[in-house]
C-alpha cells in the first residue's frame, strides 16, 4: 500500500531469530515494518499495555488463533482473516468492535515481503471495521517449527444489541446472509496437487457493518458467524438441549456453482464447510423480506436468502428437508473432512 | 438457482419411478445389493429405502475400497511410517481407519512423514525431488483408481524413479462380485458400480449374470439413477431375465474405457486378494508384473503382519457382505461412531456405517 518493499534498507529480506528477541532487532522491525504497514488502525503509544475508556454497559471479549495455510489465497489472505474472524465473533454477540490485540508468532526465514503484505492488510481490514489494533507481541520461532505465521488476535466490543438464544420461537426464519461454504472449498483448491481448479475466493471479510444495519431494523434474535464446522454445526450447537429443532430446506442452500461442483465430485457437504464472511440469523418470519431486501442491498450480502425455520418437531435436532419430501437428522461435523477416493 | 443435477434428484421424476416400482409383481421377496459406497450414500442421503415395497430389501455391498482392505494393510502402512527415510503418501480416507494398535494419523503424531494427496503424481513428484527419501504410495481402490496408480508407475518405470514404491490394495469387481454369488447370501440382483463400470464396460457382468442366473444393472449416483436401477432389476426378476443392463448410460458405455484397461494390463496382473469380510479371492486384486516388482513397497519393506488382528466385537466384515445392517453390530453408534470409529466402515465417507450413522437416523 505505502511505501515499496525496501523501505526501511536496514531490514533484513527474511526473519530470523533475532528479531524476536526483544532488542534493538525487535526495534527495528516493529518501527521497520510492522507499524508502517499497519498504518492509521496501529496503536499510537508502545507502553506495556494500552489504556482505553469503553463506553458504559456490556463489553464483549473474544479471542481466535490462525494458523492458516497457504497465508495468501484467492479473496483475502491471513491478515483479513485474522482481523475479520475476531470482529465479526464480536458482532454476531451485537457488539460493536472497539478494539483488537495482535500477537505474532514468525517463523524464522519468513520472507519480511509477505509479513510486510500481511500486516497491511491487518490494518486494511481493521481500517474497514472502524476498529483499532491497540496491543500486540511478536516472537520468533526457529525454522521448521512454525508454519510461516501464527496469529493470535483478541478483541473487545461494546455491546448494543441484544442477541440470545433464548429469544427464539418456533416458527422463526433462519437466514444466511450469502453463499455457503466458500472460503473452506477455496482454501481446498489451493492445497498443493488438488485436481480442480476453480474461481472460487474465500469470502473473508468483516461483517460489522452490515449487521449494524439489520440490526437496526428488524428485530434479530440471535446470530452466529458459521466458521469452522460451517453452517450444520453452528446450527447443531444451536438447537442442541433446547425445546425445538432446525429444518433447513435443501434447495434453498445459496451455493455457488464451483462449490456445487466440487462438493459432488469430492463427497463433502458444504453444510459443513467454513465461512469466514457470513452469519446465520434467528428471526422473525414477518421480518424476512425486510431482512433480505437490507441484506441483499449490501455487498457483503448478495446472496441473502432464507434457509430454514425453527420447528417443533423433534426438539434438538437439525434436519435437511429434501426435494423427495422427507427430511435427514445432521449431526456435528467430526473431524476433517475427507475427500472419498473411489 | 441453476442446479447442474436438477434431472436426476427431480422429485417428480423420483414419485413417478416410485410407482412403476410398486407396480412391479414380483412372485417373491426381491434381495437387491448396491454394490458401491457411494450408491451407499445417496440411498441413505434421500432415504430411498422408504420408497420402495416392503417385498423390495437393498443391502449395501463390498465397494468401499478401504473398508475391505484387511487391517494388517493398515498395519504395514503404520510400519512403514515408522521407517525415518519414508515418506508415506495416502488419500485422506485411509488416515483414521483403525490398525491394530494405531492408524496413521497416529503414526503421522508420532513423528511418521505421512502426506495427504490426491493424485498418486504428487507422490512421485515428491520422489524425484526428495531423491534421499523413500516415497511410499498407498495404492488402495477399485478399476477407477488403479489407472492413476499404473499412470504414475510408467512414469516411475520411464524415468527410473527408483526411490518412488506403491503399496498395492487394488481391488477387481467381478470376481469380489463373484465371490458373493458363490457364497450363500441370498442376493437376487445387483446394482453395480456405475464409476468402476465406466472403465470395465456394461458387458463385463455378462458372463457373472449367465452363470448364475442373478440380473446386473449398472447404477449411477444420483437418486433417480439409482430408482432407474432398482426398476430396471425389478423388471428383469419379474420376466425371469439374468442378464445385465445399463441405467447409467450417461457415463457407461458398452465397451468401456479401453485406454484405461490397457494401462492397467501394461502394469499389473491379477493375483489372489485378501479382503475384509471375504477372506482371500481368486483374481481379485492386481499385483505389479514380474518385471516391475521393484516398485513394490511391500517387497522393498518387508513386514509379516502377524500381530494383526480386527477390532473386538467389530462386525464390519457382515457389514461388507449385505449380511447384516449397521444397527445390527453391537458397537455400531455406541462404542464406534464417526469420532472414534472402530471399524473401517464407520471411517470412510463410502462407509455403509458412515452413511448410516451420518443420514440412517429417522427424523
Amino acid at each position: 500500500m505505502n511505501a515499496s518493499p525496501a523501505a526501511d534498507s536496514r531490514l533484513d529480506e527474511t526473519i530470523r531469530l533475532g528479531h524476536g528477541s526483544g532488542g534493538r532487532l525487535s526495534r527495528e522491525l516493529l518501527d521497520g515494518l510492522i507499524l508502517p504497514a499497519l498504518g492509521p488502525a496501529g496503536p499510537g503509544q508502545m507502553d506495556d499495555g494500552a489504556i482505553f475508556s469503553p463506553p458504559p454497559g456490556d463489553l464483549v471479549f473474544t479471542t481466535d488463533s490462525h494458523v492458516v495455510t497457504p497465508l495468501e489465497f484467492p479473496g483475502g489472505d491471513l491478515g483479513t482473516l485474522c482481523v475479520s474472524g475476531t470482529v465479526n465473533d464480536l458482532a454476531v454477540m451485537g457488539a460493536r468492535p472497539l478494539a483488537l490485540s495482535l500477537g505474532l508468532i514468525l517463523e524464522e526465514g519468513l520472507p519480511m515481503d509477505t509479513l510486510r503484505r500481511i500486516l497491511e492488510s491487518v490494518g486494511r481490514t481493521a481500517s474497514a471495521s472502524g476498529v483499532r489494533i491497540l496491543c500486540g507481541d511478536t516472537k520468533v520461532v526457529e525454522r521448521g517449527k512454525g508454519d510461516g505465521i501464527f496469529v493470535n488476535t483478541a478483541g473487545i466490543g461494546h455491546r448494543i444489541h441484544r442477541l440470545e438464544a433464548s429469544r427464539i420461537r418456533p416458527g422463526d426464519a433462519v437466514v444466511v446472509s450469502g453463499n455457503i461454504g466458500d472460503h473452506g472449498f477455496a482454501l481446498l483448491t489451493q492445497r498443493k496437487g488438488f485436481p480442480l481448479e476453480s474461481p472460487l475466493r474465500s469470502d473473508a471479510a468483516p461483517l460489522f457493518d452490515l449487521i449494524h444495519r439489520l440490526c437496526e431494523k428488524v428485530p434479530v434474535r440471535w446470530m452466529r458467524d458459521p466458521t469452522r464446522g460451517g453452517v450444520a454445526t453452528a446450527l447443531c450447537e444451536l438447537c442442541q438441549s433446547q425445546p425445538w429443532s432446525v429444518t433447513l430446506t435443501e434447495n434453498s442452500l445459496p451455493l455457488d456453482p464451483a462449490v456445487r461442483g466440487i462438493s459432488e465430485i469430492l463427497g463433502l457437504d458444504p453444510l459443513y464447510s467454513a465461512n469466514e464472511g457470513k452469519f446465520l440469523a434467528v428471526l422473525p418470519a414477518a421480518s424476512v423480506d425486510a431482512a433480505l431486501e437490507i441484506l441483499r442491498s449490501h455487498e457483503l450480502g448478495g446472496n441473502a436468502a432464507r434457509i430454514g425455520t425453527i420447528t417443533e418437531d423433534h426438539p434438538g435436532k437439525l434436519l435437511v428437508a429434501t426435494d423427495f419430501g422427507n427430511a435427514r437428522v445432521m449431526g456435528m461435523l467430526a473431524s476433517d473432512p475427507l475427500p472419498r477416493i473411489c | 438457482m441453476a442446479q447442474p443435477w436438477n434431472e436426476f434428484r427431480d422429485p417428480s421424476i423420483a414419485r413417478s419411478l416410485r410407482e412403476e416400482i410398486r407396480s412391479i409383481e414380483l412372485d417373491r421377496p426381491a434381495t437387491l445389493m448396491e454394490v458401491c459406497g457411494g450408491q451407499t450414500h445417496t440411498i441413505y442421503k434421500y432415504r430411498l429405502r422408504e420408497m420402495l415395497p416392503p417385498s423390495v430389501r437393498l443391502v449395501s455391498g463390498p465397494g468401499c475400497p478401504v473398508c475391505v482392505t484387511p487391517i494388517s494393510y493398515i498395519d504395514q502402512a503404520v510400519h512403514l511410517a515408522g521407517i525415518p527415510d519414508v515418506d508415506l503418501f495416502t488419500f485422506g480416507d485411509l488416515l483414521r481407519v483403525p490398525g491394530t494398535h494405531l492408524n496413521l494419523e497416529q503414526a503421522r503424531a508420532r513423528g511418521g512423514k505421512v502426506h495427504v494427496v490426491y493424485s498418486p503424481r504428487t507422490a512421485l513428484e515428491y520422489a524425484r525431488s526428495h531423491p534421499k527419501s523413500q516415497v511410499v504410495f498407498l495404492g488402495i481402490g477399485f478399476e477407477t483408481t488403479i489407472p492413476s496408480f499404473a499412470l504414475a508407475l510408467r512414469e516411475a518405470i520411464d524415468h527410473q524413479v527408483g526411490n518412488f514404491s506403491v503399496l498395492l490394495s487394488a481391488k477387481r469387481v467381478p470376481p469380489v462380485l463373484e465371490a458373493l454369488l458363490a457364497g450363500d447370501a441370498p442376493l437376487d440382483g445387483f446394482i453395480t458400480p456405475g464409476h468402476v463400470t465406466s472403465i470395465l464396460g456394461s458387458e463385463v457382468y455378462s458372463r457373472l449374470t449367465l452363470r448364475y442366473r442373478v440380473p446386473m444393472v449398472v447404477g449411477g449416483f444420483e437418486p433417480v439413477d439409482l430408482l432407474v436401477a432398482i426398476r430396471d432389476l425389478l423388471l428383469l426378476l419379474a420376466r425371469g431375465e439374468s442378464v445385465s443392463g445399463n441405467a447409467y448410460p450417461r457415463a457407461v458405455k458398452p465397451e468401456g474405457n479401453p485406454k484405461a484397461r490397457r494401462l492397467i494390463e501394461d502394469i499389473f496382473v491379477p493375483r489372489h486378494e485378501e479382503l475384509r469380510g471375504l477372506g482371500t479371492i481368486p483374481d481379485a486384486g492386481y499385483g505389479l508384473r514380474e518385471e516391475f516388482t521393484g516398485y513394490d513397497a511391500a517387497r522393498r519393506f518387508p513386514f509379516d503382519g502377524l500381530e494383526s488382528r480386527e477390532p473386538r466385537g467389530c462386525r464390519c466384515g457382515q457389514v461388507l457382505t449385505g449380511s447384516i445392517e449397521p444397527s445390527g453390530c453391537p458397537l455400531f453408534g455406541k462404542a464406534c461412531t464417526p469420532d472414534h470409529p472402530i471399524g473401517a466402515c464407520m471411517v470412510s465417507s463410502e462407509g455403509t456405517c458412515n452413511a448410516a450413522f451420518l443420514h440412517g437416523e429417522s427424523p
